[in-house]
C-alpha cells in the first residue's frame, strides 16, 4: 500500500459523482476522436487529451488524487 | 427486440409448443375477378400491422390485412414491451393481458467479469405511480395472438392468412396489389398501402426502395430455452463474463419458464459450427451449470443492423415498424419503436381520409417518426460501439470503463449495455405549438402524457384510460372550475376537442370530472388553477396554456392537424 497522498483541508476532491453532461454523446465523441489513427497516434491523442484535462482541473491536490489511486489501482 | 437478418437463423422447435393455424378462406375478390377498393390495405400482420388493424377500426376505418403465413410468429423474437408500447396497446385493448402474461420487470443490473456483484444497477420506472411499468418481457407471438383475438370485436378488419402480395403499383391517385394465395392470384386497390410486412419488406423491394445506415461487423446467438431456473426478473448483462470469455451475455425471463441467453459470439466464426447443437449446450451448460434441465424454445444467430429507409412514405404507401427502421436489440427499441409508429400514423391518417386534414399532414408522421427513428438508432449504434470496440483504443476505453465503474459512480453513466426503450418526446416537430408561458419541461409539447391514478365518478382509474383517441383538452380547476360555454364550442367542431377537468383532492366534483387524489397530474404538468393541455389523440402534447383561450386552442389545432405552421 502506498501512503495516502495528504490533503490539505480547503483544497478540492476529486469527483467521483458523474460531472459530465451527456455521457454517452461524450463518450461516442471520444471514441470518434481516434477513428482512423494508429495505437501510436491515438497513445500520442491521449497524452495530449490529459495534459489538456489536466491544465483544465488545475487543482493540484485533486490531480494528485487521481495519480494515487491509479497508481494503487494498477499494481494491485 | 428480434433476431434479424439472418439467412442462417434458425428456429428449432424441441420445447416450443406450437401456436395456432388460420386456415386459408378463399377472398370473394377471387370468384368476381373484381378489383375491390377500400381506403387503406395494410400488408404484414404481426405485431405491427395488427395494432396499425385495430387503431384504424377504432376511428371506424375498415381496412384488409394481407398476412403470408398461416399463424403468427414462430419464435420468442421481439419479447421486451415498454411502458409507452403497453399504455398504446392497453388503448388498443390488449395492454392488461399481456401485462397478466408478461414477466414485470423494472430493474438492469450490468456484470464485469468473474465479480458476482453487479458494477452498475439501474431502476428504469423513474415515475412511480404508473399502471404499467419500465417493461414487461413476453414473447412475440403472444402480442400477436392477443392482437388477432382482438380481430373478433372488429367486425371492419378482414383479416386474410396466406395472402402474399407480389406486385404494388404506386399510383400518384391510389395504390394496386396484386395477391398471391394458395387458390391463385387477385388484386386489390386502396387510397392508403401501409407496409408492416417486416425488415425484410417485401412492399420495399418490389418498390426498389433501399435502407440507409450501418451494419455491425458482430455476431449473437439467442438461445430462447425453456426451464425452471429461480434467477430473478430483472435484465442481467455480463461483459467479459466466465462462462463467454472476452465477450457480452444478457439474461431475459419470459412468459412460461423460457429464458432468453443471448451471447456474442465474434465476427470471424464458423457460422454452421456455431449453430451446431452440441457447442450450443456447451455454452448454455457453462452458463447454467449441469443441475437444470432445459428444452430449446427458439434459436438464432444474427448481426445488426442500425439502418432505416431515408423517408417511411413514398406517395400512398407508408412503411411501419422494422419495414422502416432496424435497430441492435440492446435498448428493445425496435417493435417498441413499430407500435410508437403506428400510435404516431393511424389519427394522423384517420383525419385525411375523412378530407379533415390536407393530404400534406403525412409529412408530419414522416418527420416525427424519423426523428424517433434516428434517437433509436442513435442509442442502438452506440451500445453496439461499446459492447463490439472497433479499434484497440475503443477497446482500452471500453475495459477502463469498466474497471473504473466497480470503484466510481462516474464511470457507471459511461458503461453502455444498451439504453432502453423510453417513449420518443417530439421535441422539433412543427405540430408542436411552442410554450409562451413559464412551464417545467416534463410535459413540454411534444411528450407522451405520463399516467397517474385518479378517481373519476367515485372511481379509481388510470389518467390515460380517460384520455380516448381524439383530441382532449385538459383543464385543471380548483373547486369552483367547470367547463366554459367555449369549451363546449370546441366539442361541436369539425375536429372536435373534449374537455376533461382536473380537480385537487376534497373538491366537490361534476360528472366525469376527474379527482387527482394524489396530485400526480398536477406536479407532472406544472399546473395551476386556469391551466389548459391541449392533447393529441396519440397522447402526446400540443400545447399548454396558464388560462384557457379558445382562440388560442384552435390555433394550436389547425397547426397541430396539419393546416398551418
Amino acid at each position: 500500500m502506498l501512503p495516502d497522498i495528504p490533503i490539505e483541508p480547503e483544497s478540492k476532491v476529486m469527483h467521483t459523482k458523474i460531472n459530465v453532461e451527456d455521457p454517452d454523446g461524450f463518450y461516442a465523441k471520444l471514441i470518434e476522436l481516434h477513428e482512423g489513427l494508429s495505437v501510436d497516434e491515438s497513445l500520442k491523442v491521449n497524452a495530449k487529451l490529459i495534459l489538456m484535462m489536466a491544465n483544465e482541473i488545475g487543482d493540484r491536490s485533486t490531480l494528485d488524487e487521481m495519480l494515487a489511486y491509479l497508481r494503487d489501482e494498477s499494481r494491485k | 427486440m428480434s433476431a434479424k437478418y439472418a439467412g442462417f437463423g434458425q428456429a428449432r422447435g424441441v420445447g416450443r409448443q406450437a401456436r395456432k393455424t388460420h386456415p386459408f378462406v378463399e377472398p370473394p375478390e377471387l370468384r368476381s375477378g373484381e378489383t375491390r377498393h377500400c381506403p387503406v390495405l395494410i400488408v404484414g400482420g404481426g405485431p405491427i400491422g395488427l395494432a396499425t388493424a385495430i387503431d384504424l377500426d377504432r376511428h371506424v376505418f375498415p381496412t384488409i390485412v394481407l398476412e403470408k403465413h398461416d399463424s403468427v410468429s414462430d419464435g420468442s423474437r421481439a419479447i421486451c414491451w415498454a411502458k409507452r408500447t403497453l399504455e398504446i396497446l392497453d388503448r388498443l385493448g390488449s395492454g392488461e393481458r399481456m401485462l397478466e402474461k408478461g414477466v414485470t420487470w423494472n430493474v438492469g443490473k450490468v456484470y464485469f467479469g468473474d465479480q458476482s456483484d453487479p458494477i452498475y444497477t439501474f431502476d428504469l420506472l423513474l415515475d412511480k405511480a404508473q399502471k404499467f411499468p419500465a417493461f414487461i418481457n413476453l414473447q412475440q407471438y403472444y402480442a400477436e395472438e392477443f392482437l388477432v383475438d382482438l380481430l373478433a370485436d372488429h367486425e371492419g378488419i378482414d383479416m386474410r392468412w396466406q395472402n402474399e402480395v407480389i406486385a404494388v403499383d404506386n399510383d400518384p391517385d391510389q395504390v394496386t396489389v396484386t395477391v398471391k394465395t394458395p387458390a391463385g392470384n387477385y388484386r386489390l386497390s386502396c387510397d392508403y398501402l401501409i407496409a408492416a410486412d417486416g425488415h425484410r419488406s417485401p412492399v420495399r423491394s418490389i418498390l426498389g426502395l433501399s435502407f440507409e445506415g450501418r451494419v455491425f461487423e458482430d455476431h449473437f446467438l439467442i438461445a430462447d430455452v425453456r426451464m425452471k431456473a429461480d434467477f430473478p426478473a430483472e435484465r442481467r448483462f455480463w461483459f467479459d463474463p466466465p462462462f463467454n470469455p472476452g465477450q457480452t451475455s444478457l439474461l431475459h425471463k419470459q412468459a412460461d419458464d423460457v429464458w432468453r441467453i443471448d451471447f456474442q459470439m465474434g465476427w470471424d466464426i464458423d457460422k454452421e459450427a456455431a449453430l451446431d447443437e452440441k457447442s450450443i449446450d456447451a455454452r448454455i451448460r457453462a452458463f447454467i451449470g449441469e443441475a437444470i434441465d432445459f428444452d430449446y424454445e427458439w434459436v438464432s444467430l444474427y448481426t445488426f443492423q442500425c439502418r432505416r429507409m431515408k423517408n417511411f412514405v413514398h406517395k400512398r404507401v407508408i412503411f411501419v415498424g422494422d419495414s422502416a427502421h432496424l435497430v441492435s436489440p440492446f435498448g428493445a427499441r425496435g417493435a417498441n419503436g413499430g407500435i410508437q409508429d403506428v400510435d404516431n400514423l393511424v389519427w394522423k391518417l384517420a383525419l385525411i381520409l375523412e378530407n379533415k386534414a390536407p393530404a400534406g399532414f403525412l409529412h408530419s408522421y414522416d418527420e416525427e417518426r424519423i426523428y424517433g427513428a434516428d434517437e433509436n438508432i442513435l442509442n442502438s449504434s452506440r451500445s453496439t460501439d461499446f459492447m463490439t470496440p472497433k479499434s484497440e483504443v475503443s477497446k482500452a476505453f471500453r475495459n477502463a470503463t469498466l474497471e473504473l465503474a466497480r470503484d466510481f459512480e462516474f464511470a457507471r453513466h459511461f458503461v453502455n449495455s444498451g439504453r432502453l426503450s423510453v417513449p420518443c418526446t417530439l421535441d422539433l416537430s412543427t405540430l408542436n405549438e411552442p410554450d409562451t408561458e413559464d412551464f417545467s419541461a416534463k410535459q413540454r409539447p411534444g411528450s407522451p402524457c405520463l399516467d397517474a391514478p385518479v378517481t373519476c365518478d367515485g372511481i379509481e382509474r388510470w389518467f390515460l384510460n380517460l384520455l380516448g383517441d381524439r383530441f382532449t383538452g385538459i383543464l385543471f380547476a380548483d373547486a369552483s372550475g367547470s367547463i366554459t360555454e367555449d369549451m363546449r364550442t370546441l366539442e361541436d367542431q369539425d375536429i372536435p376537442v373534449h374537455t376533461l377537468v382536473v380537480k385537487p383532492a376534497g373538491c366537490a366534483a361534476a360528472n366525469g370530472d376527474i379527482i387527482d387524489q394524489q396530485a400526480h397530474l398536477q406536479a407532472h404538468c406544472d399546473a395551476r388553477p386556469g391551466t389548459y393541455y391541449l392533447i393529441r389523440p396519440d397522447q402526446h402534447v400540443a400545447a399548454r396554456w396558464r388560462s384557457f383561450d379558445i382562440a388560442k386552442v384552435n390555433q394550436a389545432l389547425s397547426r397541430a392537424t396539419g393546416h398551418s405552421n
